[in-house]
């Protein structure tokens, strides 16, 4: 049964692009400048910050000020339908007082205490204006003297009612919500008129309570809304569908007097509401209105949602084109660096075999000689027996005998030596003596020096350190530079050899006084195809080759010079090469 | 006819001096220019035969010395390298029958030196 953990690993194998672990066998070789992994990584990273943050920043900034935007506007509505409502009530009110003060005004006591007179009255004014209950008188003394309406209510002491207080002093009052001695809750507006000097009568009505409640019912202000009215001790003057019925004390403390609409939030139980109220002038009344902020919010929300579901698949899309097209670049990147690896390689074959054919050439010339030798004195030999009449046991027959087989002698030592070189092309590592190495390199190139009357001088510690490390390399890491120096030189230069110990390593210094390279040249001298050399003999590799080998067995070299007066070559080997992944595949194969 | 033999090899040299003499050609060799223009201030010469490649001065400049001590005297290059450009130098300069690879052939040499001679 396949495991999830094991299909991620299964799936991610499949989709990884190809550079992915190339970075392990980065090493100090120029062969593997990049790591993949890490440019993919940068490259992801920054065009990632620089396309996404401005995003989410103008993201963020939009939506708060829409946020903003809709809570004002939820702030300016509530205020709106406060003060809006707030006319309507006051209206409402003050339209009944003044009719009531009309009445007052226009009859007289006697006319007022007359039942017939008053049921008129009452009449009247529910069909005129609408909303009376009934109609009563009160005397001086706080007594209803005249009354007509559904109760019976005539002869009742109104002394202690706090709107007969007010109206005596103020001349009308709007009552808050009472009972009274009917027993019902109803609201009374009473006005006051002085039919004579001493004595006060006032006209009392109630209001119809329906008809009050009904002002507030006609507004549209949500399923989660609220529209009531309280008095100034926070009781309840209309029914609240969110706190109760009439005289219930809301579960907060009554508003603060302020002339004009004012709206506020507040949260709760963890619902956070809009509240908004407002003072009816000359009452105890407050109208409040109190909105579900979520509510409210609602459409702004639905919007949020879409804005963040936007940015969302933005992000997505962003971080896709992303990723698709750094990959698209890296692995460009790897398919290149590949191809110039294996450009590398080739020439780096090419320039063995160059080097192979360069020995051939050398050693077929020194092969040459002693068989010119060999082939002299056969002849001689055989002059001896066809043209004089000497015969073998002469003594003069031993001499050319004697140097055919010293100069098969010396035939026979080339061709080892140059089957040494051949066997030392391929790869492994062993316990080297350096100068050994160089020795050998001389006996191949001293020919040249000899024909071009080069001195070289060479200084080598007799406590040399034997170091481990790939000989075949090394040759063709002396034999490259000792060339170079040569090419640099004039027949009759000079040419130093010198090896140096400290304790980590060891360092071959090669000084030629040739032409020297140019300031501008020496950082560049190690890029491959490059090259001073003017005639078709360059190649510009020879020395990108040796820098590569050189940091292949874990050394360094570096190079110092003066034009005009010649060049330093200090290759740095170190005792022993750490063991690298190349190194070990050479290991196997050499 | 005289000939004058110069290689840095002596063994070879004087094996191809003792051939000639053999043949009845008086022969003279030298392992360095330096010994070849001692000899050719002593003797007259009809022939020098030159390695191309001695040490310090080699078969072409050593040519260029004898020339101006002894303006008859005609040349023969042997070399055992035989590389291109001295190849290319020795037919623009001699022709094709004046140069010899080593290990050479005694009656080759001694056409030749008929050759040059006539």
């Amino acid at each position: 049964m396949v495991t999830e953990t094991s299909l991620g690993t299964n799936m991610w194998n499949r989709i990884k692009p190809k550079f992915w672990n190339y970075h392990y066998v980065t090493g100090k070789s120029s062969r593997w400048m990049f790591n993949y992994r890490r440019i993919w990584k940068q490259a992801v990273l920054t065009t990632a910050v620089v396309s996404l943050l401005p995003l989410i920043v103008i993201t963020a900034v939009a939506y708060n000020l829409t946020h903003r935007a809709a809570e004002a506007e939820l702030v300016a509505s509530t205020s709106r339908l406060v003060s809006n409502t707030r006319r309507t009530v006051t209206a409402f009110l003050a339209e009944r007082q003044e009719a009531l003060k009309f009445i007052i005004a226009d009859n007289s006591l006697e006319a007022l205490k007359t039942p017939k007179r008053l049921r008129e009255i009452l009449k009247n004014l529910q069909m005129a204006v609408g909303g009376f209950v009934d109609i009563g008188i009160i005397d001086a003394t706080g007594r209803q003297i005249a009354y007509e309406g559904p109760y019976e209510l005539e002869g009742k002491d109104y002394s202690q009612d706090q709107c007969f207080t007010v109206a005596s002093s103020k001349g009308s009052c709007i009552s808050h919500m009472v009972m009274g001695f009917r027993n019902q809750p109803h609201l009374v507006i009473t006005v006051k008129r002085s039919f004579s000097a001493s004595s006060n009568t006032m006209l009392r009505s109630s209001i119809d309570t329906e008809k009050f409640h009904e002002l507030l019912k006609r507004i549209d202000i949500g399923a989660h809304g609220d529209i009531f009215i309280i008095n100034r001790q926070g009781e309840l003057q209309t029914p609240s569908h969110r706190y109760g019925s009439l005289f219930t004390r809301i579960p907060m403390e009554a508003p603060p007097y302020a002339e004009h609409t004012q709206v506020y939030e507040t949260v709760n139980k963890d619902a956070p509401l809009i509240i908004g109220y407002a003072f009816i002038p000359d009452t105890e009344f407050i109208l409040m209105i109190v909105k579900d902020k979520h509510e409210r919010m609602r459409p702004w929300l639905e919007t949020r949602i879409k804005l963040l579901g936007f940015l969302l698949i933005s992000v997505v899309a962003v971080l896709g084109v992303i990723l698709s097209v750094s990959t698209f670049l890296v692995h460009n990147i790897f398919l290149a660096d590949q191809k110039r690896l294996a450009a590398l390689h080739h020439a780096e074959y090419t320039n063995k075999l160059a080097s192979i054919g360069r020995m051939a050439a050398s050693v077929a010339h020194e092969i040459n000689n002693p068989l010119a030798v060999i082939n002299e004195k056969a002849g001689l030999i055989k002059d001896w027996f066809t043209l004089t009449s000497k015969y073998t046991e002469d003594p003069m027959v031993l001499q050319p005998i004697d140097a055919i087989l010293y100069s098969v002698k010396r035939a026979g030592k080339i061709t080892k030596r140059m089957l040494t070189f051949a066997r030392n092309l391929a790869s492994s590592i062993e316990e080297i003596h350096v100068d050994d190495i160089i020795k050998e390199v001389l006996h191949f190139l001293g020919k040249e020096a000899e024909y071009r009357d080069i001195s070289i001088r060479t200084a080598f510690p007799y406590d040399l350190p034997v170091i481990r490390s790939d000989r075949g390399k090394l040759e063709q890491i002396f034999i490259n530079v000792i060339n170079n120096a040569y090419a640099a030189m004039k027949d009759g230069g000079h040419l130093d050899i010198e090896i140096s110990t400290d304790s980590n390593g060891i360092a071959v210094t090669i000084a030629d006084d040739g032409c020297g390279i140019p300031e501008e040249d020496i950082e560049r001298i190690f890029e491959p195809f490059f090259s001073t050399k003017t005639g078709e003999s360059g190649t510009g590799l020879g020395l990108s080759i040796t820098y590569n080998l050189v940091h292949e067995i874990g050394g360094n070299i570096k190079v110092k010079s003066q034009v005009g007066r010649g060049t330093q070559f200090t290759i740095r080997l170190p005792l022993q090469i750490e063991p690298t992944k190349e190194n070990l595949n050479a290991d196997t194969v050499g | 006819m005289r000939i004058l033999l110069v290689d840095d090899e002596q063994e070879l040299v004087s094996t191809i001096c003792e051939r000639l003499r053999l043949r009845g050609i008086e022969a003279e060799w030298a392992t360095s220019s330096k010994d070849a223009l001692k000899q050719t201030a002593i003797k007259d010469f009809d022939v020098a035969v030159l390695d191309i490649k001695m040490p310090r001065i080699g078969g072409f400049e050593l040519k260029k010395s004898l020339q101006a001590c002894c303006p008859h005297m005609k040349f023969i290059f042997m070399t055992g390298y035989g590389s291109e450009q001295d190849f290319k130098t020795i037919i623009e300069e001699f022709g094709q029958d004046n140069y010899l690879f080593k290990p050479v052939d005694i009656e080759e040499l001694i056409t030749k030196i008929a050759l040059v001679c006539a």
